[in-house]
């Protein structure tokens, strides 16, 4: 794993297209959002007929999701008449869940996931600030264990309805 | 690249992220069983990245000999009860933490260490709150937490002994993290341990090579699969 050598740079059209398929594939470990919802899609660009070099970046770096998320870009972009695809895992600039967008916090909320609260300047957040319960939308809810089913998820529990959920924990 | 350094910080993580994957099946309660093995996984991340700077990650972390590992003695220490366990967390989350953040700039570290020091803050947020809880709770969680820093504190001297590649103020480090790892004993009720961080046979042993008995053992499980089938994969 590497470090992005260049900056984004102005996808063109075709580049763009691939962007997008690459960017609809579902994460392997919470199907209801994708790549691009996520936010883990760093760069892609074409050199030359066929070939297309792919970055993505992982959400933590044991995540054991990366090499199932790889192998489906290879497969989407080989269905698209591509036979030359790689794709390359990048560290830097670290990921955050400030890159989850809005349409993904949708999503994992209206999954039963109460999606991540914008970070703070440094540091992690408080972990005793208010997440909302995404099953009864009360704000009333307490920290079972901060580390939960995936390495990107908190245990929490609703004091209303009392319900278990998951919290996607920032990061 | 000198790869001393890349070894050294792969096999703490590596051997500590084993230790921590000997509690499943064993943490007293399910929350916890999800937790150490959640900072197990994190550690393996961290360490599958850093040892493929040093060579390919499965001939170093599975065909190498005890003396060719590189990690601090503290990381390979056994798990002994829930709160031994976590004293050692506390003890070394703490280091790490700093650590990563001092290598924040690294040419080549800055990369893992901006990225690994957000999973490690979770971390120490971790054994830091169960050390309070075991530390203030009752008579027996805080006579075995005690038990767990005394009989882990000489391994801590080890820590701040300069890498080589690693271009850090060790002696900065080592303050930070005493009077990170000081101010949770005390609110605990706990008492700082009052042996000493080092002996003249440990010091800088493990990141020489020379590890404590129970390495060999923990190797030799660790290690079994992957010599008893080489090139095996599924």
């Amino acid at each position: 794993m590497v470090t992005a050598e260049r900056t984004r740079h102005e996808r063109t059209p075709v580049e763009q297209r691939l962007w997008e398929l690459a960017g609809a594939v579902p994460d392997p470990e919470l199907p209801m959002v994708t790549l691009g919802d996520l936010g883990i899609l760093r760069d892609l660009r074409m050199f030359g007929p066929g070939e297309v070099r792919v970055e993505i970046t992982p959400t933590y770096t044991g995540c054991p999701a990366v090499e199932a998320m790889s192998s489906d870009i290879e497969d989407v972009l080989h269905a698209e008449g591509l036979p030359d695809v790689t794709v390359r895992t990048v560290l830097a600039p670290a990921w955050s869940t400030d890159d989850i967008t809005a349409e993904g916090r949708r999503k994992l909320a209206e999954s039963g996931i109460a999606p991540p609260r914008p970070q703070p300047a440094d540091g992690p957040i408080p972990l005793t600030l208010a997440v909302r319960c995404p099953h009864c939308g009360s704000l009333e809810t307490e920290l079972l264990s901060r580390f939960s089913s995936t390495a990107c998820k908190a245990l929490r529990r609703c004091v209303s309805c009392r319900e278990p959920f998951d919290h996607f924990k920032e990061l | 690249m000198d790869t001393g350094a890349a070894l050294a910080l792969g096999d703490d993580a590596l051997v500590l992220s084993h230790r921590l994957a000997e509690w499943a099946g064993h943490a007293p309660v399910l929350e916890e069983e999800v937790a150490l093995a959640n900072i197990a996984l994190d550690l393996l991340g961290q360490a599958r990245i850093l040892l493929s700077m040093a060579g390919d990650e499965d001939e170093l972390a599975y065909l190498r000999e005890e003396r060719a590992f590189r990690n601090l003695q503290l990381v390979e220490q056994p798990n002994g009860d829930f709160a031994h366990t976590i004293a050692r967390q506390l003890l070394f989350s703490t280091y790490q933490r700093f650590l990563y953040e001092a290598l924040a700039g690294d040419p080549v570290f800055g990369p893992l260490a901006v990225k690994a020091v957000k999973e490690v803050a979770y971390h120490q947020d971790h054994a830091e709150q169960w050390t309070l809880r075991l530390g203030d709770g009752t008579e027996e969680s805080q006579g075995r937490m005690q038990r767990g820093l005394d009989a882990l504190w000489r391994f801590t001297g080890e820590m701040f002994r300069p890498v080589e590649g690693l271009a850090l103020n060790w002696q900065k480090l080592e303050e930070r993290w005493l009077a990170s790892v000081t101010a949770v004993i005390e609110r605990a009720t706990l008492r700082v341990p009052g042996g000493p961080r080092t002996g003249a046979w440990a010091a800088g042993a493990g990141r020489e090579g020379l590890h404590t008995e129970s390495f060999g053992r923990m190797l030799a499980e660790m290690q079994h699969l992957h010599r008893s089938h080489p090139g095996a994969s599924w």
